[in-house]
């Protein structure tokens, strides 16, 4: 059973979502704006917080970097869009993934297990984008282990932007659906953690950072 | 627009009424250099006193509740009341040969601070003008301080013309700060103003193009309530529409390739009322062999969409130095490739046919009940 709280400024989305996800979720709290949501989250420490990118008061990225941290709750990005600078943003907040708000009921429910467990959630948008951003160059790394994505990375992060599900990228690769998950967790951490020069002047091109 | 903030006194982090932390809110300087500014024309014959008053006055109050009620530090600003008057103590009995050091040293460790608090582009964007303009503007100090030693010089004997030097800085710095806020006031309501017009004409831009599109959609929405396939339809196309508009740069579709199989996508969407996942990595210009690798991703795209049976339908797009590869994938019922009739054009003309013809090569992975990927792969020269 996984404990989660919701943040949407939208109440209508709230009630959607609740009556869509499955009964392995419990809902332990709601919250409309960044305020409510940092005390929200303090009070329940929930182990999974669906997290709107676009929220009145600073949207997601200030409630991460408020609750910078102090609680143990894992956190899944969840918005309608489409702006690179908006996604990587907030991955870059601490968020463990991100997801489109048109995914389906089953998916998203499994989307927060995985974020539950530790594990990130890249859709095939995320994909896309840290393959650009990550594109490969002539650029020589700062730092080789955190700025550069390593060949099977990259074939992973491809087969999701093609829509692959980990089980079908693991039985594509032949290997194990675990290390398809230790892969993506990797390029969550690069993405978190690289100061690489041609991320930085991707993000800057696109009004991040 | 974030950049520059009204001339307001500060709620939070005040020390007497806010005046010196909403001057450097407003100035985007550091507040401590404000107050340092205060503190010194202080000394200098008061002025900092009767411009802080003036300001007091005659700037508005911040419209906002202080977020912290522990707001006052009483140990600073003890520091700052001893440092007044122990430097003012200084200057006074240093007599009038000092005092008229004072505006020197003011304006020296003004300049030095605002010096150290930028950085190296803020002080290009300083010096440059200045260069340019140097000679005129020292030809002009040269003319002005001549007249006034000259008119002093004929009319006065050396010490009285010192004191007269002063009064008279004393006295125009005095004008200076009683109108300053005023023209500062209306030169911020010309600027709100201003801001307001930019503000009033994206308002208009942006009515005119829900308008155009987004009421026109839900109008039509209404009208097929009772069919769910058009009303999905028409919420895609509404919904890609939009997005184009608000997030992504005006490209020619005619002209990159990305634009165009994002076309593409959104054609075959329309006309067969499914989602399409697209997501597309890299760019470039658009040739004859890259026009008509959009041309097959779209056949298959079409196909996908007619006879999967289920949406969504995954695109991706990757251009790399060497080849463009698009993949589209459904997770549909698949077929077996041998039980296509040989007649039916589709898979074997317009989309393997098509690629080979233009130097590269399309797969077809497919299987009954495992879904069907499509993989076109262009070479670049």
């Amino acid at each position: 059973m996984n404990r989660v709280v919701l943040v949407d400024d939208h109440q209508m989305f709230r009630t959607g979502v609740k009556a869509e996800l499955g009964p392995s979720i419990e809902i332990v709290g709601e919250a409309g704006d960044v305020d409510e949501a940092v005390t929200v989250i303090k009070a329940a420490k929930p182990d999974v917080v669906l997290l709107d990118v676009h929220l009145p008061g600073g949207g997601g990225i200030e409630v991460l970097r408020r609750l910078h941290g102090t609680v143990p709750s894992r956190f899944l990005a969840l918005s309608v869009s489409d702006a690179a600078e908006d996604v990587i943003g907030v991955v870059r907040g601490g968020a463990r993934g991100y997801v489109t708000k048109t995914i389906s009921g089953p998916e998203l429910t499994d989307a927060v297990a995985r974020v539950a467990d530790g594990d990130a959630v890249f859709s095939p948008r995320l994909a896309g984008f840290v393959l650009d951003a990550f594109a490969a160059s002539d650029v020589p790394a700062v730092d080789p282990e955190l700025d550069q994505i390593t060949q099977r990375e990259r074939d992973v992060l491809r087969l999701i932007a093609r829509g692959y599900a980990y089980k079908e990228i693991a039985k594509e690769l032949f290997i194990s659906v675990k290390t398809v998950e230790t892969h993506v967790s990797s390029v969550l951490r690069k993405l978190q953690l690289s100061n690489r020069h041609e991320l930085s002047r991707w993000a800057a091109a696109r009004r991040l950072v | 627009m974030a950049g520059v903030r009204r001339l307001e006194r500060g709620a939070d982090g005040r020390l007497l009424a806010g005046v010196a932390r909403g001057l450097a809110g407003h100035l985007g300087v550091d507040v401590l250099v404000v107050r340092l500014a205060f503190v010194l024309a202080s000394i200098a014959g008061g002025l900092g006193v009767a411009a802080y008053g003036a300001f007091w006055v005659l700037v508005p109050r911040e419209e906002r509740p202080p977020a912290r009620l522990d707001a006052r530090e009483w140990g600073q600003l003890a520091a700052y009341a001893a440092m007044t008057v122990l430097l003012s103590a200084v200057s006074w009995g240093a007599g009038i040969v000092q005092a008229a050091l004072w505006p020197f040293i003011v304006g020296g460790v003004g300049v030095a601070i605002l010096w150290q608090q930028a950085d190296r582009e803020q002080r290009q964007r300083w010096v440059l003008p200045l260069r340019q303009m140097w000679l005129r503007s020292l030809f002009g100090l040269l003319l002005v301080i001549g007249g006034i030693a000259g008119f002093i010089a004929r009319q006065l004997d050396g010490g009285e013309a010192r004191f007269v030097v002063l009064a008279s800085l004393i006295i125009l710095t005095g004008v200076s700060v009683i109108l300053t806020p005023w023209v500062v006031r209306l030169w911020q309501d010309l600027d709100a103003e201003r801001q307001e017009r930019v503000r009033s004409q994206e308002r208009a831009e942006l009515a005119a193009h829900i308008h155009d599109s987004v009421l026109h959609t839900l109008t039509l929405i209404q009208r097929n309530a009772a069919d769910p396939r058009e009303v999905q339809r028409l919420a895609r196309s509404q919904e890609r529409t939009l997005r184009t508009w608000l997030y992504q740069p005006r490209a020619d579709p005619d002209l990159t390739f990305a634009a165009a199989i994002r076309e593409a996508a959104g054609e075959v969407e329309d006309l067969h009322g499914v989602a399409i996942e697209i997501v597309v990595v890299g760019d470039t210009a658009l040739d004859d062999a890259l026009s008509a690798t959009v041309q097959a991703a779209r056949e298959a795209m079409v196909n996908a969409a007619k006879y999967s049976g289920v949406a969504p339908v995954s695109v991706y797009a990757e251009v790399e130095p060497d080849a463009v590869h698009v993949f589209v994938r459904d997770r549909g019922k698949g077929f077996a490739m041998d039980d296509v009739p040989s007649d039916r054009m589709g898979v074997r003309q317009s989309i393997i046919g098509r690629m080979e013809r233009n130097g590269g090569s399309a797969t077809v992975r497919t299987a009954p009940g495992e879904g069907t990927e499509v993989r076109l792969e262009s070479r670049r020269a």
